[in-house]
């Protein structure tokens, strides 16, 4: 074994690019979590959009979404991917270059985001704001990645491919084929494009992207790092590795068809409205698959939950997964939508999606893997992981639990009617209304953010106290 | 409903693409030992700062 003789050629894992996205990561979550307090706050008080245009909520929403899902939780996904694949697989990443490349490319997409959407550049499609010449961009970084990532796996030393690698390469793969679909459009000058589609038409391709989005962006890759780094953590295995295997497919299966549940009582035919509700009832038996089997991997050792604040993030985001996964099936039932739709009980189950499951385990997933990049075994300070991990969640909870209240109050105001079929209250009636719960949310929100904080400050830390390091392959352990 | 000419076909070719990496994944025996496989990646990495990953030749340090 060379574990115990070096040699000085022993091959090495390529963790370069592995160590700067998760530093790109704490970074890019900073500033997206921080865009988001600042429109949570201009929610509360409007005055605080200055009259200055480019601080306006509508082009700083966008800038925070994309920032949170596509900076951020990208950012943590290739970091994740690149990790997982290489050491599921033993051996170095295909064309580290090409690997290298991507890490630039994404950023370059991220700061023509950050640029262009505050400038008002917008195709106004919910998660695919970015115009035709940023979409070309994403379309070669992402290309670059699949060609990476699957032929790490075809030059594989192992022949089983872990159930993680399973998920990672569904996610790269749906993520193009969503991403060409819904982007495609007719350039009319630089920076401004018309959609392929038109009317209603426009609205179907959309949601169908927007929730397999979700599905694939925000879902099966987080999972992939779920199967990964529960059990390591752990240091157990999944605790059923078969269901795991039936989690994927059944997953992969069903998941495309649940897009049309946005876009209830509107122009969509009927029939393919209940399509979209029928699929999304269906997705919860998969969905509940996974987390059961992702929190009972800690089966017969609870205790390292009690111990292990990384633990806590890794399964406590399961049990939000399972949350917004049973309250998601919930909603999409058309009776239900009709009281939830366009209120914040949306915002309300989005956040508990995105704070809980995404941003937990992507926290616990960087906890993980920083002081492995910098040659430590653990964070600087374990007891500000801790404390992260209450700011965290405490503010998770004011979060939606205040958008609950106000979503369910909003549609029982709207719907309400006079004995005469006049409207009982005005608009503004429930926005005022809607005031105290908006401030608890932005108490929630900078709380979340805080953790954020105090997460990079201990990554800095970290990487102050140590050196970079790529960890060598091993060479005895081959199937 | 003109995009549903669009999305169908392409839902229903993924179904079959995905039937078809089902089929070659079954057939390749990647579901042949699926206990074994849950423990391997338990065993996947040795310990970053054993003596070895300080030593080792890193190409992204050189």
């Amino acid at each position: 074994m060379t574990q115990s003789m070096p040699a000085l050629s022993a091959p090495v894992y390529s963790d370069r690019v592995v160590r700067n996205f998760a530093l790109a990561a704490v970074l890019w979550g900073v500033v997206g979590m921080l865009v988001g307090v600042v429109i949570a706050a201009q929610l509360t008080w409007p005055e605080l959009n200055f009259g200055i245009p480019w601080l306006s909520y509508g082009r700083l929403r966008p800038l925070h979404t994309n920032a949170v899902i596509f900076a951020f939780g990208g950012s943590v996904l290739f970091a994740s991917s690149y990790y997982v694949v290489q050491r599921t697989c033993q051996v170095r990443l295909f064309a580290d270059k090409l690997a290298m490349f991507t890490f630039w490319g994404w950023q370059a997409v991220i700061v023509a985001a950050a640029i262009s959407l505050p400038m008002g550049y917008t195709q106004g499609k919910e998660y695919a704001e970015l115009e035709w010449p940023i979409d070309i961009l994403i379309t070669i970084v992402w290309v670059s990645y699949a060609v990476v990532f699957f032929g790490t796996l075809g030059i594989r030393k192992v022949r089983h491919i872990y159930v993680a690698n399973w998920f990672f390469g569904a996610f790269i793969l749906t993520v193009a084929l969503l991403h060409l679909v819904n982007s495609a459009a007719i350039p009319a000058g630089f920076m401004k494009s018309y959609s392929a589609y038109a009317g209603v038409q426009d609205a179907m391709v959309q949601w169908w992207y927007g929730h397999n989005a979700v599905g694939f962006f925000l879902t099966a890759g987080f999972l992939g790092m779920m199967y990964y780094f529960i059990p390591k953590q752990a240091e157990r295995p999944v605790y059923s590795y078969r269901l795991s295997i039936v989690h994927f497919w059944a997953l992969i299966f069903t998941y495309m068809w649940a897009g049309p549940h946005h876009l209830h009582y509107t122009a969509l035919p009927d029939w393919a409205q209940s399509v979209g509700m029928i699929f999304s009832l269906v997705l919860l038996a998969p969905s509940w698959g996974g987390m059961i089997n992702g929190v009972m991997t800690l089966s017969g050792a609870w205790h390292k939950l009690r111990d292990d604040p990384i633990l806590k993030f890794l399964i406590v985001s399961l049990s939000f997964y399972g949350m917004s996964t049973f309250e998601g099936p919930m909603m999409s039932i058309k009776t239900v939508n009709a009281l939830s739709h366009y209120t914040d009980w949306t915002i309300g189950h989005v956040h508990s999606g995105a704070l809980g499951w995404v941003g937990l385990i992507s926290m616990g997933t960087l906890y993980y893997l920083v002081p492995r990049m910098f040659g430590q075994t653990k964070m600087y300070s374990v007891r500000a992981i801790e404390l992260h991990f209450w700011v965290a969640t405490v503010g998770i909870v004011l979060y939606i639990a205040a958008m609950w209240i106000a979503g369910v109050m909003q549609g029982l105001m709207w719907r309400a009617v006079n004995p005469d079929g006049t409207l009982v209250y005005s608009f503004v009636e429930g926005v005022k209304a809607t005031f105290p719960f908006y401030v608890v949310r932005l108490v929630g929100g900078v709380l979340y953010l805080g953790g954020m904080l105090i997460m990079s400050w201990n990554v800095v830390k970290t990487a102050l106290n140590g050196r970079m390091v790529s960890a060598p392959i091993p060479t005895a352990v081959m199937a | 409903m003109e995009s549903l000419y669009l999305l169908l076909p392409l839902s229903v070719l993924l179904v079959l693409a995905l039937i078809g990496v089902f089929g070659w994944a079954l057939n390749a025996g990647q579901f042949d030992d699926l206990e074994r496989e849950g423990w391997r990646v338990l065993e996947d990495e040795h310990d970053n700062t054993s003596a070895d990953a300080r030593t080792a030749f890193d190409p992204d340090q050189a």
